[in-house]
């Protein structure tokens, strides 16, 4: 009989209690211990750092922090929805809610802290949450729905945090704090008052130096308002508290654990409790330092040391730096070090901007040693500052306030930093083990770095080589947009020429490869008419650039056989053409099925069928809706003012002209667009390359929108814009993404790359600062001159036509492999089984 | 010039060399009922490969892209893009994977 492995019990899966498991499993401790984990909430460990990114589009799961099939692969227990009620120390048992009960050798509290609500009255009533859980953020969501006004108790990080994402939900927004500044612990009183104006600029109320005296309610004993401590009154319907956090430790006080005066489980250096065999580390604990650690890194820190503790090995938490750098309301806020220049004969230098809403202030000894500082409104500097905390800066400190372009240049770059210096605080790492990898992943994944807050990736993306090779392919050293600027300025319209002339050295006078030459034939194909090439995608040698999709006009499917889809502008279709389509589909034997984008796909013809089909089409008034190309694809919309009693606008109407207007029109990527007549949103214009919602005032943009693998909700790009704004601001969008984005690189990505972002993206095409935006509307003015039916050409040409043959020595012959079954009175492929295996790439 | 493909019955001629765009391929429709991809590159040299793509089932590898790997050619299936060297049938992807090849050759039309 073997000995039964010693048991591990952890109560509470939070960020630092995972941080405890993969600490016990990448030092192999999961194999040697029996581990059961109690979680209170419904779900696993996730972000709480960035749980207000929930409101804008992540979702529960991408904050999850735990890999897929960790707990299986560790053979953890975890535990949802089932928190430990009490600990009996004597018989070493933990009993959670549900009546279990679980034996321990050792045990971990990483039970965190619960949000303080000061004891007003009426602060339990409806409307009245708190912010800490994804449950609570639903809630509140929930609750904002019908409500207009919202307020926040509570002006420190978290508190302006939720402010931002109530005025996120679309309330009028009060924040109410009680100290005489925002964020009180981390900034100073000239940073609170630039984070004062900025956030009063983007319309919150802001009361400062006054407490919340009592929460008002109405009839129904919802929230009506608050009483303030001056005596006034707010309106307001809902109420977050965010006036700091307690330590949960009443699980050990019942135990008899010792705990500190004011709150939090005491430790030793070792993350020990008074009880040998039991941990307490995060938020819950109390540091033996004295102080209890409402930051993440800090945690963090003493998961690795409970876990090492509990190997024998060596490792002390004496103490953290309580450094931060977040961005809230969008705003960069930073702090570290002494902050507030408490030690003794300290000094100050700051830089004040209250025009632009930035403050800088850096706290350094009187031999220079930088000791601390704040940053508000810019705080790139953040990154280099912080971990040079403690030594004296290669440079004067009033260098690394000044905003660029006043005074000398700073030479200050990460390379003057030492090899000790921390550059991750979430995770402990130094610029050392940062250098010794070659990319990001291998950062992420070797050291950790880069996967806390985040606020280090800038200066890790600056102390990592280079990129080697941005080129497109193995036959050219360009990016897309690099050959974009060559073909355009050089006025090439031939590939051949192209590769022997700009390739690389290895690669001229042979044949490219399938990578390049379809980017080519795009490139080319998009400049046709300023190149005075001919735009047809199918002439001469651009006929061999072209993916089988553009070769044929149709898209292979996976047995070989293609589907056909007319375009169907904005999805209006008269009952005439519907009856064409099912005619020809009946005729053809094709399968049918209507697609996302508001047209019909028809699937299952042979090569030598498709002209055939398409002549039917074409006759009836169809044309190509390039289902097949990387070009525009569909404009969807809802059915607008016209019939609908909400609609503002003829979305319909828009829909077919943006849709004719772009049809055909080449790009890196396919590309999707909708228009919705009111802010319903029916036509889902937000998850598309460029959407279009009305409102009374006339047309909001949207662009870099994604549905797909990695879902991404538009930007607002442009508001209340009339019928020749829009199409304006779509025509320079479109251009410019063509002329700038990367091979296969869609628009929502183009947009994440763009340095600058959205903003940038205004910059160059609102207010034209880079003086491109005529060219980019001539450009859009010769596509949209010189569109022809692809379909309805090729028909026209004889030649063209001897492609579209199953076999070059038997015309006539349909491919015998080409076969199908019946389905749910249509017709499926009948696919050949096969003696190797799937896809290799 | 037409262009001839050997098989089990001999030399047989599958198209006029005029009918094939260099840096693409042609199905052709063989006497045992089997398919084969024939391809024409950039210098005017015709290959034959067998036209049906192995990780799929489908008979599409005349549709695909050619390209050059190493100095030597390829064809990229058009479905999941696997690469096929021209000259050996070798798949350059998995080496595990090959098609068939076939000797082919221009001849004057006869």
């Amino acid at each position: 009989m073997t000995e039964p492995l010693p048991a591990i019990v952890l109560i509470g899966h939070g960020m630092v209690g995972q941080r405890y498991l993969e600490a016990l499993a990448e030092r192999g401790a999961t194999a040697t211990h029996r581990i059961t984990v109690l979680c209170e909430e419904p779900r696993p460990a996730y972000d709480r750092v960035h749980l207000t990114s929930y409101f804008s589009g992540s979702t529960p799961e991408d904050l999850s922090l735990v890999p897929d099939g960790f707990m299986e692969r560790h053979g953890i227990a975890l535990h949802l929805d089932d928190p430990a009620e009490s600990i009996d120390r004597d018989a070493r048992t933990v009993t959670s809610r549900s009546g279990h009960v679980f034996p321990y050798d050792v045990l971990v509290l990483a039970t965190g802290s619960f949000p303080f609500v000061p004891p007003v009255p009426g602060k339990d009533a409806p409307g009245c949450f708190v912010y800490r859980t994804i449950e609570d953020l639903l809630a509140i969501e929930e609750y904002a729905r019908t409500r207009t006004a919202g307020a926040v108790v509570g002006g420190g990080l978290l508190g302006l945090e939720a402010a931002g994402a109530l005025k996120g939900l679309g309330l009028a927004t009060r924040v109410v704090e009680f100290a005489p500044r925002l964020m009180p612990v981390q900034v100073d009183e000239g940073g609170g008052a630039a984070l004062l104006r900025t956030i009063e600029s983007m319309g919150l109320t802001v009361h400062t130096g006054v407490g919340t005296q009592e929460v008002l309610t109405g009839e129904d004993g919802a929230v009506t308002g608050m009483r303030l401590s001056d005596g006034s009154t707010v309106d307001t319907e809902l109420v977050v508290f965010s006036a700091g956090v307690r330590p949960r430790d009443g699980l050990a006080r019942d135990s008899g654990l010792d705990v500190g005066e004011r709150g939090g489980i005491a430790v030793d250096s070792r993350c020990r409790t008074s009880d040998p065999r039991i941990y307490a580390i995060g938020e819950c604990a109390l540091a033996c330092d004295g102080r209890v650690y409402g930051l993440v890194a800090p945690g963090y820190e003493m998961a690795e040391t409970a876990a090492e503790d509990l190997l024998g090995r060596e490792r002390e938490f004496t103490g953290a730096d309580l450094s931060t750098k977040l961005k809230l309301l969008g705003v960069d806020v930073a702090s570290f070090g002494d902050a507030h220049g408490t030690s003794p004969d300290s000094l100050d230098v700051v830089w004040s901007d209250s025009r632009s809403g930035v403050y800088k202030k850096l706290v350094v000894s009187a031999d220079g040693v930088l000791l601390g500082g704040v940053l508000v409104g810019d705080a790139d500097a953040y990154g280099l500052l912080r971990p040079l905390t403690g030594s004296v800066p290669p440079v004067a400190p009033e260098q690394l306030v000044l905003p660029a372009g006043l005074g000398p240049a700073t030479q200050l770059g990460p390379a003057a930093l030492p090899d000790t210096a921390v550059i991750c605080s979430c995770h402990n790492v130094t610029k050392k083990a940062i250098t010794a990898c070659a990319t990001l992943p291998e950062v992420k994944k070797c050291t950790k770095a880069g996967t806390g807050c985040g606020g280090c990736l800038k200066v890790i993306g600056q102390l990592l080589p280079a990129a080697a090779d941005k080129g497109l392919c193995g036959c050219f050293p360009y990016t897309r947009a690099e050959l974009y600027e060559i073909v355009r300025t050089r006025r090439l319209t031939s590939y051949r020429e192209i590769l022997d002339g700009h390739g690389r050295e290895e690669a001229r006078g042979g044949e490219g490869c399938e990578v390049c030459k379809p980017a080519v034939g795009s490139v080319i194909a998009s400049l046709a008419p300023t190149l005075g090439a001919s735009g047809y995608v199918l002439d001469g040698e651009q006929a061999a650039l072209q993916d089988t999709n553009d070769h044929f006009l149709a898209n292979l499917q996976r047995n070989g056989s293609y589907s056909v889809v007319p375009r169907i502008p904005g999805g209006e279709i008269t009952p005439d053409k519907l009856i064409v389509i099912g005619e020809v589909a009946r005729d053809f034997g094709l399968y049918t099925k209507i697609t996302g984008g508001q047209r019909i796909d028809l699937f299952g013809a042979s090569v030598d069928q498709l002209p055939r089909i398409w002549a039917r089409l074409v006759d009836a008034g169809f044309e190509s809706g390039h289902a097949y190309g990387k070009a525009l694809r569909t404009v969807k919309s809802c059915v607008g003012q016209t019939w609908c009693r909400y609609g503002v606008q003829d979305s319909v109407r828009m829909a077919i002209d943006l849709e004719l207007r772009y049809r055909g029109l080449r790009a890196p990527h396919k590309l999707k667009s909708a228009v919705s007549g009111c802010t319903r949103e029916c036509a889902e214009a937000q998850s598309k390359d460029f959407g279009i919602i009305a409102t009374a005032n006339g047309w909001n943009l949207y662009v870099g929108g994604n549905g797909g693998a990695v879902p991404r909700h538009a930007d607002l790009l442009a508001q209340d814009l009339s019928d020749a704004e829009l199409v304006r601001l779509i025509d320079r969008f479109l251009m410019f993404y063509i002329r700038t984005a990367d091979r296969l690189e869609r628009t929502s990505t183009w947009l994440d790359r763009l340095e600058g972002g959205l903003d940038h993206l205004r910059d160059v095409i609102v207010h034209d600062s880079l003086g491109l935006c005529a060219e980019l509307e001539a450009l859009m003015a010769d596509h949209v001159a010189h569109y022809r039916d692809e379909w309805a050409e090729t028909l026209r040409d004889p030649e063209r036509m001897r492609r579209f043959v199953s076999f070059v020595n038997a015309p006539g012959a349909p491919d015998p492999t080409v076969k199908f079954v019946p389905e749910r009175d249509q017709v499926k492929p009948d696919l050949a089984v096969l003696t190797v295996g799937g896809p290799v790439r | 010039m037409s262009v001839e493909l050997r098989v089990a019955e001999g030399w047989l001629t599958v198209c006029e060399l005029s009918s094939l765009t260099p840096g693409r391929g042609v199905a052709a429709l063989l006497p045992d009922g089997s398919q084969a991809a024939v391809f024409l590159d950039r210098a005017g040299r015709p290959y034959a490969i067998g036209n049906q793509d192995p990780f799929t089932g489908a008979h599409v590898l005349s549709r695909g892209l050619l390209g050059w790997a190493a100095g030597r050619p390829f064809v990229a299936s058009p479905l999941l893009k696997q690469r096929f060297d021209l000259e050996s049938g070798r798949c350059l992807d998995d080496e595990e994977v090959a098609v068939r090849t076939y000797p082919v050759r221009t001849a004057a039309a006869s």
